[in-house]
């Protein structure tokens, strides 16, 4: 997953998508 | 202000949520079907079977709860009296529905019911993309009442039905024609795993893909499955290619974001592990659905983080996550090893030796199940024809 | 694979007066919260409160940037909080609110 905007700091960098989006269909365990 | 590392959203789902994303609700273990591999070996209704009052009180908790989307099933969950009255009463308490139906019941009126309605999806069963290969396993007539289903909804305008497909060994080399039916009715293929549960356990050893059929499955998948569902049934594949080739959250859902309802209010941690080893209680006598799903001890035990096992060495467990949690359960393989297809082979050795195989819970089979060896093609197909009445 | 929408990224502007669409249905959680979409059946997850906060709060604003300011957004952090209302617009979670001039 490629990071997007990244915001530097002393400790950790937001390396993730702020929202992502999944199928309903999407999650195993559902007929 | 410190910025933080947002944690994968994987990483949020597998210590589970206040409430399902989704989840499936078998309303009746009533069929008119007999199909060889049915997961939840229906056919005759259960006496206990939840009352109409029962099925409103789910769906209050449903509502409560922010469930969005059920997957009604069954069984067939058509031939329940009041299917529509709850249909209704779902969709006018905000919770969407989508039922998996073998079309029995979808007539001209009901596909233009189905049309008028915006919040009730539709997916059609379907084993086979010619009545040869569909009717042995879901019976004779099976196949053209699908397509009739499929060719009602669409002369009715409803947009947007899913084919619900279970890959097997006689139907891997029939993808491209399911998809080349889908696209004729306007519909959405959908292709998802054989478990072996239910009746399935007496079939899987026969119908399962081969190993060499998975790699076609998964390279068919990667090539041409971009606007084809999977249910996330799949994840098992996932070390034969590149890590989130395949659609889905790529994790087993069950207990954490998923579950099953079934037809007596058991609760069970998905539709595939119908045991009580995956019974989490039941809606009427443990406090209700959402007392069940949030304080159940089974779930907390799949809500802690799980250990790898035998799997723990192997470079895929990342992106495989060890398998089918029910998929090694039935067919008799420790849990924390690896699943029964493993796509490295690591599961061959373990089905290859003497095992112990758990039954299912509940057999509502139509003249009970057949427990003798199954021969390697099936020369008995279900003997049932297609019948309105079930029960 | 849960790649943002590019498209819906850049048509985002974050001047305009923004709401979510009245047929999503927001359920918080404690990392965030999951959006749903009755109309198109599509689910959207949002990784923090703050993101919640500024999702559920665009309506009471004359733009999305007031919004976001409100929530506490500070200007250097906007370029991902930004994208991800790109990303919402662009399933149609979040509408325009200015009334048929909207693109």
């Amino acid at each position: 997953m490629e990071p997007n905007q990244q915001t530097e700091s002393d400790t950790e960098l937001v390396t993730e998508t702020l929202v992502e989006e999944v199928s309903i269909d999407g999650m195993c365990g559902v007929y | 202000m410190t910025t933080t590392a947002v944690p994968r959203l994987v990483e949020q789902f597998e210590h589970g949520l206040d409430a399902p994303i989704c989840l499936t609700w078998e309303l009746t273990y009533a069929c008119n079907l007999a199909c060889v591999h049915c997961l939840s070996s229906s056919g005759k209704r259960d006496p206990r079977e939840l009352s109409t009052q029962d099925c409103k009180a789910i769906i209050d908790e449903l509502e409560r709860m922010q469930v969005f989307y059920v997957n009604i099933g069954g069984g067939e969950p058509t031939v329940r009296p009041d299917f529509w009255e709850l249909v209704d009463y779902a969709t006018a308490h905000h919770v969407g529905v989508k039922f998996s139906t073998n079309g029995v019941r979808i007539t001209p009126e009901v596909a233009a019911r189905l049309a008028a309605s915006d919040y009730v999806d539709v997916q059609i069963s379907l084993d086979g993309a010619t009545a040869e290969v569909n009717d042995a396993v879901r019976g004779p007539g099976s196949y053209a009442m699908a397509i009739r289903a499929l060719e009602n909804l669409a002369a009715a305008g409803f947009s947007d039905a899913k084919i619900s497909v279970v890959v097997t060994r006689h139907n891997v080399d029939q993808l491209d024609e399911f998809a080349a039916l889908a696209s004729r009715y306007g519909a959405t293929l959908r292709i998802t795993r054989l478990r072996p549960s239910g009746r399935g356990a007496d079939v899987w050893d026969e119908l399962h893909p081969t190993a060499d059929q998975q790699v076609r499955l998964y390279q068919w998948l990667v090539a041409k499955g971009e606007r084809v569902l999977t249910g996330d049934s799949f994840f098992h594949l996932s070390g034969l290619g590149e890590p989130g080739a395949l659609a889905g959250l790529n994790m087993c859902g069950a207990g954490r974001v998923v579950c099953l309802i079934d037809p007596v209010g058991d609760v069970y941690a998905c539709p595939f592990a119908i045991h009580d080893r995956f019974l989490a209680g039941n809606v009427l006598s443990d406090g209700g659905f959402n007392n069940v799903w949030q304080n159940a001890p089974l779930f907390r035990e799949l809500r802690e983080p799980q250990s790898a096992g035998a799997c723990g060495s192997c470079g895929h467990y990342d992106s495989c996550r060890g398998g089918c949690m029910a998929a090694k359960f039935f067919t008799g393989l420790p849990m924390d090893g690896p699943d029964p297809e493993c796509v490295q082979g690591y599961g061959a050795p373990a089905l290859a030796r003497e095992r112990d195989k758990p039954r299912p819970a509940g057999d509502h089979s139509h003249g009970g199940r057949r427990r003798e060896p199954v021969p390697l093609t099936l020369t008995m197909p279900p003997k049932r024809l297609c019948n309105e009445s079930p029960v | 694979m849960s790649a943002p929408a590019q498209a819906g990224a850049a048509e985002f502007n974050p001047d305009d007066a923004w709401r979510l669409h009245p047929q999503v249905a927001v359920r918080p959680e404690p990392f965030g919260a999951l959006l749903y979409h009755f109309g198109t059946r599509k689910l959207s997850f949002l990784k923090n409160r703050t993101i919640l906060a500024v999702v559920q709060s665009l309506a009471d604003h004359p733009d999305a940037r007031a919004a976001l300011r409100a929530a506490g957004v500070e200007d250097a952090q906007l370029g991902p909080y930004l994208h991800a209302l790109g990303v919402l617009a662009g399933s149609k979670m979040l509408v325009p609110v200015a009334p048929e001039e909207a693109a």
